[in-house]
């Protein structure tokens, strides 16, 4: 399989995707400059995390004007599997290929640490081989993860299982003590209408090894290639 | 616009004695232009020149196998192994982020990443050593946040993870904080880029953003003067830092450096476009012919002095081989970045600069750049009106409710968790951390390579100030013990040496003590100084800080599977004190926080006995017979045993005997040196028993893992007897309780 990692100019996990993807479960992958137009025939797109361009405005409002996106949309269109990592996430709301938008963290601090995640949607190419329920324990790392999203967005996502990940505690119990950024309805990940977009502010790829102490972070990626 | 006419006056204002004014006339054989004045002045001020340090820091040992550049570059440089080099460095930002907490901090970020992919190493880690004035102080926390948020805003954005670090709090830095900031980045051994303008004809490249008014005399005025009443006055000094510009640049200088056409690069940080032009000259032996009508600028009408004084961030000097330039444009249009090609090496020895087709400076670059003045300031023994460096025991009180006065301590500023403050730092992002920030020290892997590396900051001011010599010793072996707490090697070492005002002989008395004292423990440790940084002038109205030789230290880690963390990880486990109970209790933090005394003489340190105990930890961890390890520092054996109990995911007690000595204070809080705490299965005793004798380290068992309560007797008495959580709950609340 083949992973396309979009690079612009201010990402900085993009080498951690690749590693990941190319030297931990061996699949194929390489580096798509946000000014080029292709995919380089890519069966699956990482939008990674960092700060796209700066982020001085708000995170990823201008990493949608990049030439890449317009393809990256089309992909998505098509049903192509696209995954946006924390900054990846962010752009992703911003380009409205995912619903709502992520706001300053509650304490109005960057956070760095290990949350888990409730898995609540298996129906995507990213979560498919992951129990419904399962908690996951994966860090985050981001000032700007507070999902937001109007009432009416908030119950069609949830009529339509389309959130896929939920802040928790080590058990799966929803609390506001375990929702680090005061996300609405504790959501860490959404999905698109037809489930082939994905955001998430948690970094699956900053735990995939167990050099780093935790692989939860693999079965994202491995439901993807399984597919 | 008129340029001021130059005479002794205006050098004197610049910073120049008459002295050196004169040496200056002589070397020109006229007087200077108001261009060539500045240049002079920034580069022969201290925090250039290195004036005032330069005889006493060649006390240093700066050799050894490993050793792939020393002293005298933008960073030092050792071999890791499999073609690899890992390049680090320490430097201070003190004056500005006092000044202006948030920009000082960030743009000594900025500086010190820049100083590292100058050489040819993608940065890949950052630590920090902070000291801040006292906590009732008014403008304590407002330099915490700001600092914080200035090495967590700039380290984020650019994605170098901050991965460990230390923070103190002392009245004596009211007036004079620390910022002190390490970067490492690794390369591949072979292709280390250097600052250095060789070959006549080739092109001289300036790179990165534009050229502003901002920092103009920083490196001067603000790191080379002691503050006065007015240091409000001089945030115009500071720079101001954009980490996205420094993203691109870095992006871009790698790429570049992938080509064949770079020669020499270097960061234009403190003095910008003079000291690097000057500096990248006179390692070459050549001359720099600077045309400043192609210099990009971002303000209207700036002239040629401010432009080469400028301190403007993100900016490089890359001298290229002729008939790449159009490559090097390339790859900076890439990033869209400036790449403009602004002069050409000579042979001419001269710095020459032109500006609207005149010429505004010619300086020969060997008299300035090596004929800075090198002063042997006096040095004197400071005479201490009370007897600090005496403490009578008896007539202090032993401690009577050991348990509370463990809980006051772990409360403290000094002792508390820190996770308030590396919760806002990126830490993860690269993905190689193994030991988070928490442990004795950060443990990041190298991809593609089966060793790790640890790294630490250290150093003990309250010590220092006792006995400068004695603490500078203890500063290094307890960095190289915090490094063999998590299986490493020391490899080598950078230092920011942070002192008051050198023209105060008590100063450079204290300074060249550190000098002398670090220069003993690296000699016994082999442990080379690859490089850093000297701060002077950190004094406000006559009143200086403790001395701080902040040490920064690098080891390796063989397997990288095998990296150790602090915290007590089983149920049942021995725990092992390597190294002997001790019980001096002069200098140490207890008596400090509860008996507001700074006294004593510091904990002894035999190099030899420190020596012992680390291999001895460090062969057990590479034997995989341990499952945590942990330096007995401030606080003493008492609060090393509460920290080892709080891991971050559940935490376990552990019930310990101690043998009655002489004062129950100095028993749980003296500050002895070369103890190390271990934890480990019972089976595995034997053969710990085993590498302690080889390596001569006395070793005792103390107890055992498990439960939730620390419980702690000395003799028949059990002295402390608490339930791990409401240790850790002063302890993980004081910092953001007093951060609110």
């Amino acid at each position: 399989m083949k992973f396309g990692i979009v690079v612009f100019p201010g990402s900085n996990c993009e080498h951690d995707c690749y590693h990941v993807v190319k030297h931990v479960l061996k699949q194929d992958a390489s580096f798509l400059w946000h000014k080029e137009k292709t995919l380089a025939h890519s069966d699956c797109v990482i939008l990674p995390g960092g700060f796209a361009h700066g982020d001085y405005l708000r995170c990823g409002a201008m990493a949608k004007f990049s030439p890449i996106m317009e393809t990256v949309s089309r992909f998505a269109s098509d049903g192509g599997p696209v995954v946006g990592i924390c900054n990846g996430f962010q752009i992703l709301a911003e380009a409205g290929l995912l619903p709502g938008a992520l706001i300053r963290n509650r304490t109005l601090h960057y956070l760095c640490q290990d949350v888990y995640l409730r898995t609540e949607s298996n129906a995507s190419p990213f979560t498919r081989k992951i129990p419904h329920g399962k908690v996951l324990k994966m860090p985050i790392g981001h000032g700007e993860g507070c999902y937001y999203a109007d009432a009416k967005t908030l119950s069609r996502l949830e009529v339509e299982g389309r959130i896929a990940f939920r802040y928790c505690d080590s058990k799966g119990n929803l609390d506001e003590e375990s929702n680090p950024n005061g996300s609405l309805k504790s959501i860490a990940g959404v999905l698109n209408e037809r489930g082939n977009v994905l955001g998430l502010m948690p970094h699956p790829d900053r735990c995939a090894e167990a050099i780093l102490g935790n692989e939860d972070g693999r079965a994202l990626f491995e439901s993807v290639i399984s597919r | 616009m008129q340029e001021p006419s130059v005479d002794l006056d205006l050098a004197q204002a610049h910073g120049l004695t008459p002295e050196e004014f004169e040496k200056v006339r002589a070397i020109l054989g006229r007087t200077p232009t108001f261009t060539e004045l500045g240049i002079f002045s920034v580069m022969w001020s201290e925090h250039c020149s290195y004036k005032s340090s330069r005889i006493h820091l060649k006390r240093f040992p700066t050799t050894g196998p490993q050793v792939l550049q020393g002293p005298g570059e933008n960073a030092g440089a050792i071999d890791i192994g499999g073609g690899l080099a890992a390049i680090f460095k320490m430097e201070s930002h003190n004056h500005p982020s006092y000044v202006e907490p948030y920009q000082g901090a960030a743009t000594g970020v900025g500086g010190i990443l820049r100083d590292i992919f100058t050489m040819g190493a993608r940065p890949i880690a950052s630590l920090n050593s902070l000291r801040f004035g006292s906590p009732e102080h008014p403008r304590t926390k407002y330099l915490v946040g700001g600092v914080v948020g200035g090495i967590a805003g700039y380290g984020n954005c650019i994605g170098i993870p901050t991965v460990g670090g230390e923070v103190m709090f002392h009245p004596g830095y009211n007036g004079n904080i620390l910022v002190n900031v390490m970067n490492l980045g690794i390369a591949h051994a072979g292709r280390i880029f250097r600052g250095q303008a060789r070959g006549p004809g080739n092109t001289v490249f300036y790179v990165g953003s534009r050229t502003g008014r901002d920092g103009i005399h920083g490196a001067s005025l603000l790191a080379s003067a002691s503050f006065e009443a007015d240091s409000e006055a001089k945030r115009p000094t500071v720079q101001v830092g954009d980490p996205f510009a420094e993203k691109l640049l870095l992006e871009a200088c790698l790429e570049l450096m992938k080509t064949d056409s770079i020669i020499g690069i270097q960061d234009m940080g403190a003095a910008g476009l003079t000291s690097s032009s000057v500096e990248m000259a006179g390692r070459g032996g050549t001359g720099i012919d600077l045309d400043l009508d192609r210099v990009p600028v971002r303000e209207e009408r700036m002239t040629p002095y401010e432009m080469m004084l400028s301190e403007s961030q993100e900016r490089m000097l890359v001298v290229v081989r002729r008939g790449t330039e159009e490559k090097v444009r390339e790859i900076f249009r890439k990033w869209d970045l400036e790449g403009v090609a602004v002069g050409e090496v000579t042979s001419t020895g001269h710095l020459s600069v032109k500006f609207r087709g005149k010429r505004v400076a010619d300086i020969p670059v060997k008299p300035i750049a090596e004929g800075a003045p090198i002063l042997k300031r006096p040095m004197e023994r400071p005479v201490r009106e009370d007897s600090d460096s005496r403490l009578d025991l008896s007539r202090i009180k032993d401690v009577a409710n050991p348990g509370k006065a463990l809980k006051g301590l772990l409360a403290s500023l000094n002792l508390c968790s820190r996770e308030w403050i590396y919760r806002q730092y990126d830490h993860m992002v690269r993905s190689n951390t193994i030991v988070r920030p928490g442990s004795d020290a950060a443990v990041i892997r190298i991809k593609g390579s089966q060793h790790a590396l640890a790294l630490t900051t250290d150093c003990n001011s309250r010590y220092c100030y006792l006995d400068p010599r004695a603490g500078a010793r203890i500063a290094v072996a307890e960095a190289s013990r915090n490094l063999a707490c998590s299986g490493a090697v020391a490899q080598a070492l950078t230092d920011c040496l942070n002192f008051g005002n050198p023209e105060r002989p008590e100063v450079m008395w204290q300074f060249s003590e550190c000098v002398d004292g670090i220069a003993e423990a690296c000699q016994s440790l082999e442990i080379p100084v690859i490089g850093g940084n000297v701060s002077f002038y950190n004094e406000t109205e006559g009143k200086g800080i403790y001395p701080t030789p902040t040490i920064g230290m690098v080891g390796i880690i063989e397997d990288a599977r095998s990296a150790m963390q602090c915290h007590f990880a089983r149920e049942g486990d021995l725990v092992v004190l390597v190294g002997t109970l001790g019980e001096e209790l002069g200098g140490s933090e207890y008596l400090s926080q509860v008996h507001q005394l700074e006294a004593g003489a510091v904990p002894q340190l035999d190099l030899a006995r420190e020596e012992a105990v680390q291999y001895a930890c460090i062969d057990a961890i590479t034997e995989s017979l341990v499952a945590s390890a942990h330096d007995c520092s401030e606080g003493g054996i008492a609060v090393a045993l509460a920290e080892s109990c709080f891991h971050p995911q559940g935490g376990l007690g552990a019930e310990v005997k101690l043998p009655a000595g002489k004062r129950l204070d100095a028993l749980l809080f003296g500050e002895s040196q070369s103890r190390i705490l271990l934890s480990l299965q019972k089976a595995n005793l034997p053969k710990l028993e085993k590498i302690c004798q080889e390596r001569d380290a006395p070793f005792t068992v103390l107890g055992t893992v498990g439960g939730n309560r620390l419980k702690i007797s000395v003799g028949q008495d059990a002295e402390i007897n608490a339930t791990v959580a409401e240790l850790r709950k002063p302890w993980s609340e004081a910092f953001p309780t007093w951060m609110v």
